[in-house]
């Protein structure tokens, strides 16, 4: 257990490398998701199956053959990213089809109604989705979101496998040292379940904040 | 351009994703199965009476729910063995994790699917004299399978996606076969040209005969 | 009654509308004078609520014309008389002077009894906030919700949210008002507290088209009933007239069946 103390300081730096790539991840799924997710909604019907493709695409496998694919097969490509560029990459992809997915989910779960009661004053299609669609989705948009963030924070232990020194990497890095897996896997769980679960409850704040909005 | 395609390799060893992709599919299976008796009786227990039973079985499922697969597959596989005594081979050592793991969801998803269950239904129960548990067998746990059913379909095909972790702990099951075949031939884009599609198929196949079951079984 | 062409606030010209093999309007022609009062009645399916719905485009019309206050509200004129459909931007303007009220009432969930009433005045009139909130203020008084300026729908009652609806749809000053069975999903005792903010508006001059099963509100406060069935329109006239008639086979039993269900 001294050990797994000890060794607390490289553990700091390997967390650091996970929230910095579960950070960048949330974001760029963020804006792509949101995105698309309105353009699947919205848009001509030439876009729609472009977009499901993609969707159905990155949630269809797991996310462990992604990050090897990207890694090992972007070279064969010609495409030299760095490592850590590489996994950003396939995590954000998987994560932008998981995003779109909740967009599409509130956007559509909004009634037909108030698109229609928007359209009789005379908004336009922005003014509608600013004024009227927005401010109700969201509030289907964030649990399920939030959900699809720890899913990232989760899913980010994964790049250790090739080789990013994230908080997992770092674990196994120590234990390769002290020998003492179980107080370190321990101590890894322990750090994990604090991101995540305040992540939760947050979450649960944000919903009952909302929850004023009866229908 | 591309380097020249060559799949010979890959054909050649197709045996190795094949069976690999066998023992996915087997190893989610027994997963969700035991995942599923883990996860209706911490369900009724959690719907029972008992602060306390209730913060352990919340406690397990947040627990769980919040650290990432892989560090529980390492957990369960290097850290308990170094601890507990007794060591097992790479494939019981995940079919374990991934139980736990899923009896984690199970929980909520047979809690939730109790209390969908219709209040008339369990009234009409009581009303023929059903004792307690009685009414439990006979009326809310068939009930409340027919209304979880979508949900089990899901996890099930998720379960399947998460086999691919096993490929850490040296389990031959389809990503890695599809490891072993990249690390001996470098033909990278074939492999994963081939393993793609048996996920993403195999993936969706279970989803759509699944729903078709559904259809047969479901309430509404 | 005399009318001069000026006058005419809808024109509807040959109207059609199919969804997929069903003809739902079947050649159409309706002119709405400014300050009438025209009540649609008819049965389900004749097509009266997609009459209702295509004056302000929330359906297409695939033949046919509709001008409201003289500008042709699905179709531009292009190049060579050419009908394009209109984009999303002219149809928000178009729609801006038309006035809905809807079944459901379609209130913003999310705003305020005063906040959904100043939501056109802002955006789309363009007015400031406080010209705004001082509108919809009155028109919240003036049907009856002095009090609950800051309620929002879900505080509400039916019969309070409607009222809500028209305020939101009038406060537009809109040159015409639509009414889609606007007390159909109301609990019978809050229908009458919405009929008669209607009728207060028609006594001031609004010219509405209404789609209603409310005969006493059709023979009280219409000034013309048309009767719909099939897509066509069957029989026109004024209230005394229409209601009247003994001769029309399809129109005695549907009032047969209104008078029924009423009692």
């Amino acid at each position: 257990m001294q050990f797994a103390i000890q060794s607390l300081p490289f553990l700091w730096q390997g967390l650091f490398v996970t929230l910095q790539v579960s950070a960048l991840v949330v974001v760029f799924s963020l804006a792509a998701g949101i995105v698309l997710g309105v353009g699947i909604v919205y848009g001509p019907r030439w876009l729609y199956w472009p977009i499901r493709l993609y969707s159905d695409f990155f949630r269809g496998i797991p996310l462990l053959v992604l990050i090897f694919f990207m890694y090992y097969g972007l070279p064969a490509f010609k495409v030299n990213l760095s490592n850590f560029a590489a996994v950003i990459l396939a995590l954000s992809a998987f994560k932008t089809a998981h995003v779109i997915e909740v967009t599409r989910g509130a956007i559509q779960s909004i009634h037909l109604g108030q698109t229609e009661a928007g359209k009789a004053i005379g908004l336009t299609f922005g003014q509608r989705l600013l004024y009227v669609i927005a401010p109700q989705a969201i509030r289907r948009f964030l649990p399920p979101w939030i959900n699809a963030v720890v899913d990232t924070v989760k899913g980010s232990a994964l790049v250790s496998l090739v080789g990013i020194v994230d908080l997992m990497l770092a674990i196994q890095q120590v234990i390769g040292r002290t020998y003492t897996p179980m107080p370190l896997y321990v101590l890894g769980a322990l750090i994990y379940f604090s991101i995540n679960y305040s992540l939760s409850m947050a979450s649960r704040v944000l919903e009952a904040r909302f929850a004023h909005i009866r229908e | 351009m591309l380097y020249h395609l060559n799949f010979g390799y890959v054909w050649t060893h197709f045996d190795k994703l094949a069976w690999g992709l066998l023992l996915s599919l087997e190893l989610a299976f027994v997963s969700i199965l035991i995942g599923m008796v883990i996860g209706l009786a911490l369900a009724l227990v959690y719907t029972g009476r008992g602060a306390l039973l209730r913060g352990i079985v919340a406690g397990y499922v947040e627990f769980i729910r919040n650290i990432p697969l892989l560090l529980l597959v390492y957990l369960v596989f290097y850290g308990v063995p170094s601890v507990g005594g007794f060591a097992y081979d790479a494939t019981t050592s995940f079919v374990l994790t991934l139980s736990v793991y899923s009896g984690a969801y199970m929980v909520e998803v047979f809690r939730s699917g109790l209390a969908a269950i219709p209040k008339g239904l369990t009234d009409a129960g009581k009303a023929i004299g059903l004792t307690a548990w009685q009414r439990l067998v006979h009326i809310r746990i068939p009930t409340m399978f027919r209304i979880v059913l979508p949900a089990l379909s899901n996890a099930y095909v998720s379960l399947f996606k998460d086999t691919s972790l096993a490929s850490v702990i040296a389990v031959p099951e389809l990503t890695y076969g599809a490891q072993w075949i990249k690390t001996n031939s470098f033909r990278i884009i074939e492999v994963w040209a081939v393993v793609t599609p048996m996920y993403l198929v195999t993936g969706y196949a279970l989803l759509f005969a699944l729903r078709q079951l559904e259809r047969r079984f479901s309430i509404r | 009654m005399a009318q001069i062409a000026s006058d005419f606030i809808v024109k509807i010209r040959h109207l059609q509308k199919s969804f997929g093999a069903n003809r739902v309007l079947d050649g159409v022609d309706l002119d709405v004078h400014k300050g009438e009062v025209v009540v649609i009645i008819g049965p389900s399916g004749s097509g009266k609520t997609t009459l209702l719905r295509c004056i302000n485009l929330l359906e297409t019309y695939d033949g046919g014309s509709i001008q409201v206050d003289g500008v042709e509200v699905g179709f531009r004129e292009g190049p060579g008389g050419k009908r394009h459909l209109r984009s999303d931007r002219d149809l928000a303007g178009i729609r801006a002077n038309i006035g809905m009220v809807f079944q459901l009432f379609n209130l913003f969930p999310h705003l305020t009894a005063r906040e959904n009433v100043m939501l056109g005045l802002r955006k789309v009139r363009k007015r400031s906030a406080a010209d705004a909130k001082q509108i919809a203020e009155q028109w919240l008084s003036r049907v009856g919700l002095g009090d609950k300026f800051d309620s929002l729908p879900g505080q509400l009652s039916g019969g309070q949210q409607q009222r809500v609806g028209i305020a939101r749809a009038v406060a537009m000053d809109p040159k015409v008002l639509l009414l889609d069975e606007i007390t159909s999903a109301l609990d019978p005792e809050l229908v009458g507290e919405v009929l008669t903010v209607v009728q207060e508006l028609a006594k001031d001059g609004m010219t509405m088209i209404v789609v209603t099963h409310e005969m006493t509100f059709a023979r009280d406060v219409g000034t013309r009933i048309v009767f719909m069935d099939g897509g066509r329109i069957q029989i026109e006239g004024t209230p005394r007239e229409v209601l009247g008639r003994t001769d029309h086979e399809r129109l005695r039993t549907f009032l047969a069946r209104i008078e029924v269900k009423h009692h």
